[in-house]
């Protein structure tokens, strides 16, 4: 049975595009990446990387500003873009600051904090900083509490942390809530930061690629780990008439391995289902498929025989990963806001680098941006441990 | 306010070592010892697997098997995994691992690095292809996780699966993140609140600035104390006594969660 779709009256997006909505849309008309090579202090690896630009400057509010460190910078620098603020604030005065949650995604929240602590430990009695504080940065939970108490919400509030689903799920946990009266609207969002855990992990998995990324393409070699964060106000549709409309989601867990998608994609399958039937809508009614598309060769063949197995090959698809990099934590609540963007102004974004597409690959993957008229965009987001989740949304009303 | 059943509870703590073995201590019949938990070696893993898992995988594994043990196999089972820290030896090992000559991170360290290690683990060797979150909520993460695996069953109409877990941090974190014991609980709840296979029924609600509810036992409030998830007690004891009352569980620092247990 079809859900109540949720209206998404507000949104933003920080990456390494920009500050705010119309940089990333800029890029995605113009195909021009904002991945660079790795430049991160303290960091020798061979890789590129999305890098948000003037974090290193940013200084939170005084009296917030125990929570320091740059996932938290990068999650004021986006709330601060698009009047998203203020459209909260809009939100607070009608509904009031006890009837708005707040669910926040994360891989890694603040662990670049913990990171620097280890480098200056006390080198005599092995001691941490004084100054190190880990309850408000590295925690997971430090992803939801700071926005939280910048935006002065009073709701309910959870970080969820399932690796590179975490800010997709947000979306599903945002609509049970509401459905269930706990809330009559929420924040949802996502934020994660370079880190020398995430590179240095990937790497140890022989994941990163030492060139830009490639999704879908044969010479594919891995990811290009990026920094991002994003925020979406969630509203009833009646109570919000106009703007884009989250119809859908569906989350599942592969129940395979750690680190490897299932190779049939069944996981993923399950979640493209779920989000369809939620959504009310058939395979046929979909006009553009936003890839998770990281351009490792087993997730990309993975999620390949998935789109496939539900939609054949007539739907557009691209990965956004080649603009961006994998924001991971972020992926989800980045890739849900590009596609309000290409659903907005009509969009199918290319897959950006791709130039040889992978003949064993047979999803209608998009090379150069094209513009027609767009009605339901799905999303796809798939993490460690297996966890999948996908979202659909339907172009403004 | 939302309404549902608990089938089935699981319990790991020193002295708590096991829902069955540990409802005569909460009910106060027999005396509470805080003895140390003995090593964990859940069956759900093969042995190879469990050398490659950490503490705090098998303490999430072992306390959902105490639960589920006790009830038949369910289908289409969802999971809600709740920590307020995750792994800190893991983070430790990574951490100190950066701080080294060619930042060797392993790559079975890495994986095992994502707050969702545990459910992932649990997801493959149990099987279940359903949703599964796993979250944080600092001090209040047992009443986030409640909340929203009451959330989660209501609307999807599907058994849930709760598992909140912390263990002390290793040093030198342990300087500054205060876990004094680990403890992990786990409820099976669902939305068929009519039948008689539960252990109770709760009404649950956010409220407010209220004092939280507390232990009258000495040691077992000092337990409460020593870890997030061991704010979960009194929903224990209440369930233990079969106790029809109202509790405050903390969850975030201006809202409590307000936990009726109506039935039982």
């Amino acid at each position: 049975m079809a859900i109540s779709p949720l209206t998404i009256s507000s949104y933003t997006l920080t990456n390494a595009l920009g500050r705010g909505n119309n940089a990333s849309h800029v890029a995605l008309l113009e195909g021009r990446s904002g991945l660079r090579p790795c430049d991160l202090e303290d960091v020798g690896l061979k890789t590129w990387i999305g890098r948000v630009d003037g974090l290193e400057a940013i200084v939170l509010p005084e009296n917030l500003s125990t929570y320091d460190c740059r996932n938290n910078r990068l999650a004021y620098l986006a709330l601060q873009q698009d009047d998203f603020s203020e459209s909260v604030g809009r939100a607070i005065s009608q509904y009031g600051v006890e009837r708005i949650g707040i669910f926040i995604g994360t891989s890694t929240s603040g662990i670049a904090t913990t990171e620097q602590a280890y480098l200056h430990k006390n080198p005599t009695t092995g001691q941490l900083r004084a100054d190190y504080e880990p309850e408000k940065t590295h925690n997971v939970f430090s992803s939801a509490s700071f926005p939280r108490a910048f935006l002065g919400l009073r709701g309910p509030a959870l970080a969820i942390s399932t690796a590179c689903s975490s800010s997709a799920k947000v979306f599903a946990t945002a609509h049970r809530y509401i459905e269930a009266g706990l809330c009559d609207a929420a924040v949802v969002g996502g934020v994660d930061s370079l880190c020398m855990t995430t590179l240095y992990g990937f790497n140890s998995l022989d994941l990163i690629s030492e060139a830009p990324c490639r999704p879908w393409d044969i010479d594919r070699q891995g990811i290009n780990i990026g920094e991002a964060a994003g925020f979406a106000l969630l509203e009833k549709a009646d109570a919000a008439p106009t703007g884009p409309r989250l119809l859908g989601y569906g989350e599942s867990s592969d129940a395979y391995h750690m680190s490897t998608p299932h190779p049939q994609g069944a996981g993923a399958v399950l979640a493209m289902q779920q989000a369809l039937d939620r959504a009310g809508v058939t395979p046929d009614d979909i006009d553009y498929i936003n890839l998770h598309g990281t351009a490792t060769r087993a997730n990309d063949l993975a999620e390949d025989k998935a789109v496939v197995q539900c939609f054949g090959n007539r739907v557009s698809c691209s990965s956004t990963k080649g603009f961006i990099g994998h924001t991971l934590g972020a992926a989800g609540i980045t890739e849900a806001i590009i596609s309000l963007l290409c659903l907005n102004s009509d969009l199918v974004p290319p897959n950006l680098q791709t130039e040889n597409p992978d003949p064993e690959l047979y999803a209608n993957v998009t090379l150069t941006a094209e513009q027609r008229k767009l009605n339901h965009a799905l999303t796809n987001s798939f993490g460690f441990g297996g966890n999948n989740c996908s979202l659909l949304f339907g172009r403004p009303v | 306010m939302i309404r549902v059943a608990i089938h089935a509870v699981g319990l790991m703590a020193p002295g708590l070592p096991g829902w069955r073995e540990s409802v005569a201590v909460l009910q106060g019949m027999t005396p509470y010892r805080q003895e140390p938990l003995p090593p964990l070696k859940p069956a759900m893993l093969k042995p190879n697997e469990r050398r490659r898992t950490t503490n705090t995988i098998k303490l999430a594994l072992e306390v959902s098997a105490d639960a589920l043990d006790q009830v038949p196999m369910q289908d289409e089972l969802l999971s809600v995994f709740a920590s307020t820290h995750g792994d800190l030896d893991i983070i430790n090992q990574i951490c100190t691992a950066l701080t080294q000559d060619e930042r060797p991170v392993s790559p079975t360290q890495f994986h095992n690095s994502v707050h969702n290690a545990p459910a992932g683990y649990w997801s493959i060797a149990a099987g279940y292809q359903q949703t599964s979150t796993s979250l944080a909520g600092s001090d209040g993460t047992f009443s986030a996780g409640l909340l929203d695996a009451a959330t989660q069953t209501v609307i999807e109409n599907k058994p849930v699966l709760l598992v909140a877990y912390d263990l002390p941090a290793p040093a030198p974190l342990n300087e500054v993140i205060t876990i004094d014991s680990t403890f992990a609980v786990s409820l099976l709840i669902s939305n068929q609140v009519e039948g008689k296979d539960n252990l109770g029924i709760i009404d649950i609600e956010t409220q407010p600035d209220l004092l939280e509810s507390k232990m009258q036992h000495a040691q077992m409030e000092a337990q409460r104390l020593a870890s997030p998830a061991a704010r979960s007690l009194p929903l224990l004891e209440a369930l233990a006594a079969r106790n029809k009352t109202i509790l405050n569980l903390p969850y975030l620092p201006d809202l409590n969660l307000k936990v009726g247990l109506a039935q039982c």
